[in-house]
């Protein structure tokens, strides 16, 4: 299919200054076993194409799933109808955004053990054996293993010689078991569906899928009868599964360039953080690290080109705890006057490219988790996300998690239910008090980050160690 | 469109193996969106995509997948084909499922929509002017969206819709605006001049100075859009037979402990005057209502085809997800030209945003105050509210803290383009609610 669809960009692309065609196609099957029994094994395959124009500083788009001669030369005239529509100014003058060499390369994810080194019945089989070791006890009163992947291929080809072919493998292994007595129900899942990567089956071993099973379902049981987690200013140790949305929320948000310049402002929202702040800004204490890096093989969001063919770096946005620059792509660099990175990234061929996160990671320090423990007096311990809620300025943020435990005098103590904080993002940072060292990382990744107007849900990795932050509001459920 | 789909699932029924039965379901839309920030146009462009969804069926061994297709005869057949055989490897490697249930009663039904939608120049012209001089950020999304269903035993079902949807906001300054949308099937320019001079009355109202008020209980008013908010974070879960039956659904203790809502809510699956189909993925069709909640008291679930199997009840034509797509919310004595006397002095709240559970056995969401939220005294606009974290149970909110609901209520006709162009609706009141509770 690429092939012709090369074949035919050739054959219809217009007269205009800049023409590119984004080709995407996404295979994906997804394996649930439920209580036992196997669930309706879906497979799916989207493919499509996305024709962009630009022509006297105006860009118009149409993307069909039509990609014969006929199709795209009819998505060809659609974008060159948007992009010469004698309507309004549009807000970037693509005649002033420096125009990048013409990007060239390929990308492939790194694979150790193929998805279809396995056949579908042996991976059944596998969900089975699974599935099958969370059901403990008859308090246990819903149970699921299952797998999730995805192959997806990219082409992106331009006008002015740019030709850039990529292919991406990921897995999410997923695993859930929910207890019940009475009113009380207390889910746990396997890292809060987040362990989402690039790479094949030999990430069920690097998540410890096969050990997952008997201390997810021994710890929802433990949370039917534990007590609230209480409400109180404390410390807290949050576990990598936890980090993660840690960091998505109140890092990675406020620091797309889109949502700074006011884009996502009906949406997805403003952001506190202001042009003026990067290069000077202290965002959180001098262990906080953080870098966009798209180029860890086994990360979730890894690439070597983003979605405007502009290559893939390594880039720090925070160093011991300034903010040095933000999330924006070649264009909204070019609107902003800011550097930025490249992460002009579209959720599949139907849907423009916008500013996103890819790999945003929280780099190691060098605290082992013991140190941790021993360094809180009075604190909570808090595993895996269950719940997420952050002003449309990615301020005032609310997080919950599944699993927390009491530490007291250095100590981990017993477990408590309902383990939930909140605080402010702009200040939040700066109590960052332990960094964990490289064995606390946890890697991790969500295909489920949403923004965008159309609405895109992209996927995306961050990798982190174990944090401690002081002076934290705790509290549990209701009482 | 529609007798193209029918051509393809003639294609499937002719390349069937004996013993062999398919379900189909075709999504389709042919969609312009216009993104707009400080009223120039950020992002315009096209989206035609149809994907065709099959589940092919032996005795009780079946496999599902789908595929974008083309629209063009030549080609899409062939792929179809292509699908049909790998479903086929597939289902002859899976086990039999105890919980495969599809219509095997055929009801064919039609609703086709007429499109009546305005030139999409037209429209973003009509938009740019009424946002001169103004900060309008927003999106324009409109076109046909296409629903089709068909199976081996000759059901077919269609529906077509062509709507627009303006969701749009105006900024005074910061996180300050008031957004507001219009939507439908027909552009009224006189409708819409309507709803600008509504959010232009409010942005007058921002302009005053902020207010900030301390963490604490406060006598609220909840919009429409703000109430269906909250009802719809009970959307995922809180309806559906499985996560009744697997005391999952954060209504529990309404089920477990016979707690129960204020009398006055009463809340309903209302398909018949709703915007979504009438049928689902496995070929039911779905009755005109559901009461899901009745004078504050759990009624019926949505039950999927597959949850009546497995719990061996009558589906209700629940899709697979189980979710209300058609919610509507029974509406109340209060005039809504009253909610600002009657709220006295608390928070009126325009929107919320970010809804999620703090303690999903007690109905406790969380959540922020958005855009127009505004600081009452005595039933005057004191200013805009900085933006509050809440922290709630419903079971008080809309419980026994439930003053009162507004006689008037808002058709709301769902935004959300994810993967494609929602065809979800509610028709929902605002809410008086005494002691509602902020903490940041």
């Amino acid at each position: 299919m690429v092939d012709q669809v090369e074949r035919r960009f050739a054959e219809v692309a217009p007269r205009a200054d800049f023409c590119s065609l984004r080709y995407v196609r996404e295979r994906s099957e997804q394996i649930h076993v439920r209580q036992d029994v196997v669930q309706p094994a879906v497979g799916a395959e989207s493919c499509g194409a996305m024709i962009t124009v630009r022509d006297d500083g105006r860009l118009g788009y149409a993307a069909t799933s039509d990609l014969t001669a006929a199709g795209l030369r009819r998505a060809v005239q659609q974008a060159l109808d948007w992009a010469h529509r004698p309507t309004g100014r549009q807000v970037v003058d693509y005649a002033k955004v420096p125009q990048a060499p013409p990007p060239r390369g390929e990308y492939r994810t790194p694979v150790k053990r193929p998805w279809s080194s396995l056949s579908l019945a042996q991976k059944v089989d596998l969900l089975r054996a699974e599935c099958r070791r969370l059901k403990t006890d008859d308090r246990v009163v819903d149970w699921m293993a299952s797998l999730w992947h995805n192959k997806v291929e990219t082409l992106l080809l331009t006008t002015d010689g740019g030709r850039v072919h990529q292919m991406i493998h990921w897995l999410l292994p997923g695993m859930q078991v929910s207890a019940n007595e009475g009113p009380e129900t207390q889910t746990r899942t396997l890292g809060g569906h987040g362990y989402a990567r690039q790479g094949g089956l030999e990430i069920l071993d690097d998540v410890g899928f096969y050990q997952a099973a008997p201390q997810l379902a021994a710890q929802a049981l433990e949370l039917l009868s534990a007590p609230n987690c209480p409400t109180g200013v404390q410390d807290v140790l949050l576990a990598a599964d936890q980090m993660i949305l840690q960091i998505h929320e109140s890092i990675g948000h406020p620091l797309e360039l889109d949502r700074i310049l006011g884009d996502e402002r009906n949406y997805a929202g403003t952001s506190f953080v202001t042009p003026d702040m990067f290069g000077t800004y202290r965002y959180g204490s001098e262990l906080l690290n953080i870098t966009f890096d798209p180029t860890r093989p086994e990360q979730l969001a890894s690439y070597a080109f983003d979605d405007e063919g502009q290559p893939a770096r390594r880039e720090y946005i925070i160093q011991a705890g300034i903010l040095l620059r933000p999330l924006g792509s070649a264009t909204s660099q070019s609107r902003a006057g800011l550097p930025g990175v490249a992460n002009a990234r579209a959720s599949s061929w139907n849907r423009p490219p916008i500013d996103r996160m890819a790999n945003l990671n929280l780099e190691p320090g060098t605290s082992s988790r013991a140190e941790m423990v021993a360094a809180i007096d009075r604190g909570v311990y808090m595993e895996t996300n269950n719940s997420w809620s952050i002003d449309d300025s990615r301020n005032k943020f609310q997080f919950g998690c599944e699993y927390g435990r009491l530490i007291e005098h250095g100590k981990l103590g017993p477990v408590v239910k309902n383990p939930n904080y909140r605080g402010i993002s702009a200040t939040f940072w700066r109590s960052l008090k332990m960094v964990g060292s490289r064995d606390t990382v946890g890697v991790c990744g969500t295909p489920w980050c949403g923004k965008g107007e159309p609405n895109q849900l992209v996927r995306v990795g961050h990798a982190s160690p174990a944090c401690v932050f002081s002076n934290v509001e705790v509290f549990g459920g209701a009482a | 469109m529609r007798d193209y789909f029918h051509h393809l699932a003639d294609c499937l029924t002719a390349g069937l193996h004996g013993g062999e039965a398919y379900t189909a379901v075709l999504s389709s839309e042919d969609s312009d969106f216009v993104r707009f920030n400080h009223n120039e146009i950020r992002q315009a462009g096209h989206v035609t995509q149809h994907e065709l969804a099959v589940d092919l069926i032996c005795g009780r061994r079946h496999a599902g997948g789908s595929v974008s297709i083309s629209g063009d005869a030549e080609t899409d057949p062939a792929r179809l084909a292509t699908l049909v055989a790998e479903l086929r490897d597939r289902y002859g490697t899976l086990p039999e499922d105890p919980y495969l249930l599809y219509s095997t009663a055929v009801h064919s039904t039609e609703r086709r929509g007429e499109n009546r939608l305005p030139d999409g120049k037209a429209a973003v012209a009509e938009i740019q002017q009424v946002g001169r001089g103004r900060d309008l950020v927003g999106i324009y999304a409109a076109g046909g969206v296409h629903r089709g269903f068909a199976n081996s035993l000759g059901q077919r079902n269609w529906f077509s819709t062509y709507s627009f949807n303006f969701d749009w906001s105006f900024y005074h300054a910061a996180d300050k605006a008031v957004k507001t949308a219009y939507a439908g099937f027909d552009w009224d320019s006189r409708a819409f001049a309507r709803k600008v001079s509504w959010a232009g009355e409010q942005l007058d109202a921002l302009r005053q100075p902020a207010q900030t008020i301390r963490p604490g209980r406060y006598r609220v008013y909840l919009s429409p859009v703000a109430l269906h908010d909250l009802v719809n974070l009970l959307s995922s879960e809180a309806f559906g037979l499985k996560a009744h039956r697997t005391k999952r659904t954060p209504l529990l203790q309404m089920i477990e402990g016979g707690v129960r809502l204020h009398p006055a809510l009463s809340l309903l699956e209302n398909t018949r005057d709703g915007v979504a189909p009438n049928f689902q993925e496995a070929g039911f069709l779905r009755p005109d209502q559901v009461p899901l909640i009745a004078a504050g008291r759990y009624a019926d679930c949505l039950v999927s085809p597959r949850s009546a199997q497995e719990y061996g009840v009558s589906t209700n034509g629940a899709s697979a997800q189980e979710t209300p797509e058609s919610m509507e919310v029974a509406a109340g004595p209060l005039p809504a030209d009253e909610a600002l006397r009657r709220l006295d002095t608390g928070v009126y709240v325009s929107n919320l945003w970010y809804l999620n559970y703090s303690d999903r056995n007690a109905c406790r969401t969380t959540g922020m105050t958005r855009f127009a939220t505004f600081w009452v005294q005595h039933g005057q606009v004191q200013g805009p509210l900085n933006v509050m974290r809440f922290d709630e149970t419903l079971y008080r909110a809309l419980g026994e803290n439930l003053v009162a609901l507004t006689a008037e209520r808002e058709l709301i006709l769902d935004p959300d383009t994810y993967y494609g162009r929602s065809v979800r609706s509610g028709r929902v009141p605002g809410a008086l609610i005494e002691d509602f509770t902020f903490t940041l």
